[in-house]
C-alpha cells in the first residue's frame, strides 16, 4: 500500500506533449513552480557571489563592472522572475480552483498562454545575461540606463513581456473568483488566501500596464532618442522615477498580499482555531491594494520632488502601514486559546511573524521624512526590503510550499530535516540582514562595490550569514525532492484542515473533485468540526 | 550637539542631526516595545496552548473583540501620526536654508565632486567650510543622477542633470566628514567619495584666499602638481605606482610610445598631456574606456603646468 491514488493529475495523461499543451491548472502551476525555483536558484547564486565579493573592501575576486551587473541581475531576477509570480502563478494556480471547489480556472488556455509568455520573457532576460549583462540596477533609473552600454533593451523588453504574463494570471483569477466558487461558498466564506489573491489580482491588472508603458518609453529613449527622459532634449529623468514607482510600489503588495493570505491559512490550521477578525483581514487586503497606488513618492523623498508632495506621500505611507499592523494583531489573537502544533509550515508562519514585524516596523523609520533623508539609499533600505520581501513573502511562500507539498505530490517530507532547514534559514537570514540595518544607520550606501575599512567587520559578518542561509536552502532542496519519490503517503488531509482542497485526493484527480463539494461548514470552524489527520 | 555615535548612528555633527536622531530613537524604542509585545504574546501562546500528545482538539470559537480591535487600530494610528508630524517638521527645516547662509556651488559628475566658492576658488572632492556657519549647497550634475550624502550631518539630496537642487547644513565641530554618492552612477560609484573639511573661521578664510591663487608662492611646480594630483581627483583613476586602474598609471609614462584605441600611436610629451587634460577623449590609450571628464575651466594654465611637471617626475 505505497501507491498514490489513481487517476491523479501527475500521472494522467502521460507524455511530454500532454504536459506542454496541458490546460490543467495544477500542471501549469507546477510548471510555473519549476521555472520560478530555477530562477530563485540563479538569483540566489548571484546573491552569494555578491556577499562573497563584499567580504573585504576593494577587489576580492570580481571587477566593479561585474559586481554592478550581478546586483542588477540579482534584483531583476528575484523581483520579476521569482517573487512576483511565486505565490500567485505557482502556488495560487495549483490551489485556487481547489479551494473554490472548481474544476479549473475560468480561462485555462489563457492560463497556459501566461506560462509561455513568462518563459518567452525570461528568455530575453537570459539573453541579456549572456550578451554582456546590464549594470543599471533593477530600477533602470534614467539617464544612467539610457546612456550606459550593455543589454538594457533586451532586459527591459523581457520585463515588458513578463508583465503580460502577470496581467493574464490576474485577469484569470479575478474571473475565477467571481464566477467559479462552489455553490454556498459566498464571499465571506472564502478562505483568506483567496482574498489575498483577489486583492493581488486587482493590482496586477491595474498597475502592470504602467510598467509596460514605462519600459517601452525607456526602450524608445535608447533606440531613437525620443527625449522624454533626456534633459538635453527638455525631458525629465525624474519623470521616469514617478512612472517606475507608480507600478513598482503597488508591485510590492503584489508580492506581499498573497503571502499574507497564506499566513492566515497556516496560523488558523496549525492553531486549530477559528481565524480572528476574518472581515478585518479580508478588508485590510483590499484597503492595502487601494492605498498602495497612492504612496509611490515615498521612494523619492530625496529626489527633489516638492515638499508638499513629500508630505502627502509620507502621510499616505503611514496610512498603508496600519492595515498590515492589524493583520499581525489578528494572527496573534488567532493563536489565543488554540491547539498549536509546530509543524514545518507553522515554523515558517512564525518566522514570517517575527521577520515581517521587523520589516514593517523599520518601514516606519523610512516613512518619517527627516529620518528617511539619512537612511535613504543606504543598507538600511536593503535590510528593510529583504525583511519584508524575503522575511515576509519568501517565508510565506516556503510555508505554503511545505503546507501544500503533500497535496501537490501526495507524499510527505521529513519533519526533522524541515526543522533543521527552517532553523538554518531563520538564523542565516538574521545574521545576513539585521547586520545591514546597522551598516545603513552608520551611513554605508547601497550598490557600493568598494567600501571604507570601518564597515568591514559588519560586512564580513553579513557575508557569513549568507552561507548559512544558502546551506538551509540546499538542505531544503534535498529533502523536498526526496519526499517526491520516497516520502510516506500523505493521504487527503494530513493537517486536518477545513478548506476544500483537502477534500480531494493527494495528488488530486485530473478534474479535481468527483463531484462539486458541498459547503457543510465554515472554512475556519475549528470550534465545531473535527477532522483527523490522514497522515500515519 | 556634540554627542557620540551609537550602535545605529554615527556621531551627530550638524545642527539638524540631533533632531533627526531624537525621532530615530523615538521610533526605535516605540517599535521595540511593540515588537516585544507582539513576539512575547506569540511566544506565550505557543507555550501555553501547545498541542498535547499531538492530538488536535476543538477550540474556542472566539473570533471578535470589538474593544480590542478598536484599541489596536487607534493606538498605532496615533503613534504614526506623531511620527509623521515630527518627521515633516524637521524635513522642512532641512529644506529651508537660513538667509545668511554661505553659498557654495556643488557639481557632481562621474566620479567626483567639484565645489565652487563665492570668491572664485574651487576644490575637488574636498568641501571646505567654516564651523558654526550655515552653508547652502546649490547642486547640479554634469551627467547622470548623483546624490550628495554626509552621514554625520544626516543630510542627503539627489543631484540632477536638468535642474538645481538644494541642501544646507551647519557643522558643529571642526574636523573631516565623509561625503558619499548615494545614487548609483556606474563603475566608479563607490569611489565617488569626498570629505567635508570643517575649519575654524580664521583657517577657512586663510584657505579661501590661498585657494583663489593658482599656486602658492614659494612652492615648486612639481610639489604643486603633487598636491593638485590629490585635490583635483586625478588619484581616483590614475595611480603613481604602476598599478593599472580605470585609467593608465602615471608611473614611467612620460616619454613612452603609447598605442591608442584607434590604432595609431603617440609619444607621451607635454603637448599630449596638456591635450589629454583639456580634451580627454581625443586620444584614448588602447584598453581603456573614454570616461575622463574635461578639466577645461577647472584648472588654470599654471596648474596644468604643475601637473605636467609632476607627471614627468614620476619615473
Amino acid at each position: 500500500m505505497n501507491n498514490l491514488p489513481e487517476p491523479n493529475y501527475l500521472s494522467e495523461p502521460k507524455g511530454l506533449k500532454s504536459w506542454l499543451l496541458t490546460l490543467d491548472h495544477k500542471r501549469i502551476g507546477l510548471m510555473y513552480l519549476f521555472a520560478i525555483m530555477f530562477f530563485f536558484m540563479v538569483g540566489g547564486i548571484f546573491a552569494v557571489l555578491l556577499r562573497l565579493e563584499l567580504l573585504a573592501p576593494g577587489k576580492d575576486f570580481m571587477e566593479a563592472d561585474t559586481y554592478n551587473q550581478f546586483f542588477t541581475l540579482h534584483g531583476a531576477i528575484m523581483i520579476f522572475l521569482f517573487i512576483i509570480p511565486s505565490i500567485p502563478a505557482a502556488l495560487g494556480n495549483i490551489i485556487l480552483p481547489l479551494m473554490l471547489g472548481a474544476k479549473d480556472v475560468a480561462f485555462p488556455r489563457l492560463n497556459l498562454a501566461s506560462w509561455y509568455v513568462y518563459v518567452f520573457g525570461s528568455l530575453f532576460a537570459i539573453f541579456s545575461i549572456v550578451t554582456g549583462g546590464v549594470d543599471t540596477g533593477w530600477t533602470f533609473y534614467t539617464p544612467y540606463s539610457s546612456s550606459t552600454g550593455g543589454s538594457v533593451i533586451s532586459m527591459t523588453l523581457g520585463v515588458f513581456i513578463l508583465g503580460f504574463s502577470s496581467i493574464f494570471t490576474g485577469l484569470n483569477f479575478i474571473v475565477t473568483i467571481h464566477k467559479l466558487r462552489a455553490p454556498g461558498l459566498t464571499w465571506f466564506k472564502m478562505p483568506l488566501f483567496v482574498w489575498g489573491l483577489y486583492a493581488t489580482a486587482i493590482i496586477q491588472v491595474l498597475a502592470t500596464p504602467v510598467l509596460g508603458i514605462t519600459m517601452v518609453l525607456l526602450i524608445l529613449e535608447r533606440l531613437v532618442g525620443i527625449g522624454i527622459f533626456d534633459p538635453a532634449m527638455g525631458g525629465d529623468p525624474v519623470l521616469y522615477q514617478h512612472f517606475f514607482w507608480f507600478y513598482s510600489h503597488p508591485a510590492v503588495y503584489i508580492m506581499i498580499l498573497p503571502g499574507m493570505g497564506i499566513i492566515s491559512e497556516l496560523i488558523s490550521v496549525f492553531s486549530h482555531k477559528k481565524i480572528f477578525g476574518y472581515k478585518a483581514i479580508a478588508f485590510s487586503s483590499l484597503g492595502i491594494a487601494f492605498i498602495s497606488f497612492l504612496v509611490w513618492g515615498h521612494h523619492m523623498f530625496t529626489s527633489g520632488q516638492s515638499e508638499l508632495a513629500a508630505m502627502m506621500f509620507s502621510f499616505l505611507t503611514f496610512l498603508v502601514g496600519i492595515p498590515s499592523g492589524i493583520k499581525v494583531f489578528n494572527w496573534i489573537a488567532t493563536m489565543y486559546r488554540g491547539s498549536i502544533s509546530l509543524k514545518a509550515p507553522m515554523l515558517y508562519a512564525l518566522s514570517f511573524l517575527f521577520l515581517f514585524t521587523i520589516g514593517g516596523l523599520t518601514g516606519i523609520f523610512l516613512g518619517a521624512l527627516s529620518v528617511d533623508v539619512h537612511l535613504h539609499d543606504t543598507y538600511f533600505i536593503v535590510a528593510h526590503f529583504h525583511y519584508v520581501m524575503m522575511g515576509g513573502t519568501v517565508m510565506a511562500f516556503l510555508g505554503g510550499l511545505h503546507y501544500w507539498w503533500p497535496k501537490i505530490w501526495g507524499r510527505m517530507y521529513s519533519e526533522k530535516w524541515a526543522g533543521i532547514s527552517v532553523a538554518l534559514i531563520f538564523i542565516g537570514f538574521n545574521i545576513t540582514f539585521f547586520t545591514q540595518f546597522i551598516l545603513g544607520g552608520q551611513g554605508m550606501p547601497r550598490r557600493y562595490y568598494n567600501y571604507l575599512d570601518q564597515y568591514q567587520p559588519l560586512h564580513a559578518f553579513s557575508s557569513v550569514g549568507s552561507w548559512i542561509l544558502g546551506l538551509g536552502f540546499i538542505v531544503m532542496a534535498v529533502y523536498l525532492i526526496h519526499a517526491i519519490f520516497k516520502g510516506p503517503l500523505a493521504g487527503n488531509n494530513p493537517w486536518g484542515a477545513l478548506t476544500l482542497e483537502w477534500r480531494t485526493t493527494s495528488p488530486p484527480d485530473p478534474h479535481n473533485f468527483d463531484q462539486t463539494p458541498e459547503i457543510t461548514h465554515g472554512m475556519y470552524d475549528y470550534d465545531k468540526v473535527m477532522i483527523e489527520s490522514t497522515l500515519k | 550637539m556634540d554627542g557620540k555615535g551609537t550602535l545605529y548612528l554615527p556621531p551627530p555633527s550638524s545642527t539638524i542631526a540631533g533632531e533627526v536622531d531624537a525621532l530615530f530613537y523615538f521610533i526605535f524604542y516605540t517599535s521595540l516595545v511593540l515588537f516585544l509585545i507582539v513576539i512575547g504574546a506569540a511566544a506565550y501562546f505557543i507555550f501555553r496552548y501547545r498541542r498535547r500528545d499531538g492530538k488536535a482538539e476543538l477550540t474556542s470559537g472566539i473570533s471578535h473583540n470589538t474593544k480590542l480591535e478598536i484599541l489596536w487600530t487607534v493606538i498605532p494610528t496615533i503613534l504614526v501620526f506623531i511620527v509623521f508630524v515630527w518627521g515633516f517638521k524637521t524635513f522642512m527645516k532641512m529644506h529651508v536654508a537660513p538667509k545668511d547662509a554661505l553659498e557654495v556651488k556643488a557639481t557632481g559628475q562621474k566620479w567626483f565632486w567639484t565645489f565652487d566658492y563665492p570668491n572664485g576658488a574651487n576644490s575637488l572632492n574636498d568641501l571646505v567650510v567654516p564651523v558654526g556657519k550655515p552653508v547652502r549647497l546649490l547642486m547640479s550634475s554634469q551627467d547622470v543622477i548623483h546624490s550628495f550624502y554626509v552621514p554625520d550631518f544626516r543630510i542627503k539630496m539627489d543631484v540632477l542633470p536638468n535642474r538645481y537642487t538644494i541642501t544646507w547644513f551647519e557643522a558643529t565641530k571642526t574636523g573631516e566628514y565623509q561625503i558619499f554618492c548615494t545614487e548609483y552612477c556606474g563603475k566608479g560609484h563607490s569611489e565617488m567619495l569626498g570629505k567635508v573639511i570643517v575649519k575654524t573661521e580664521v583657517d577657512y578664510n586663510t584657505w579661501l584666499e590661498q585657494s583663489a591663487v593658482d599656486i602658492p608662492e614659494g612652492m615648486s611646480l612639481e610639489d604643486a602638481g603633487a598636491k593638485l594630483y590629490q585635490s583635483k581627483a586625478c588619484v581616483t583613476c590614475h595611480s603613481v605606482d604602476g598599478r593599472p586602474g580605470v585609467a593608465p598609471s602615471f608611473k614611467g609614462r612620460f616619454g613612452k610610445q603609447e598605442q591608442l584605441a584607434d590604432g595609431q600611436s603617440v609619444t607621451v610629451d607635454e603637448n599630449y598631456l596638456r591635450e589629454s587634460i583639456l580634451n580627454p577623449q581625443a586620444k584614448v590609450v588602447a584598453g581603456f574606456q573614454p570616461v575622463m571628464p574635461t578639466y577645461q575651466n577647472v584648472l588654470t594654465d599654471r596648474q596644468i603646468d604643475a601637473l605636467i611637471a609632476y607627471i614627468k617626475s614620476i619615473q
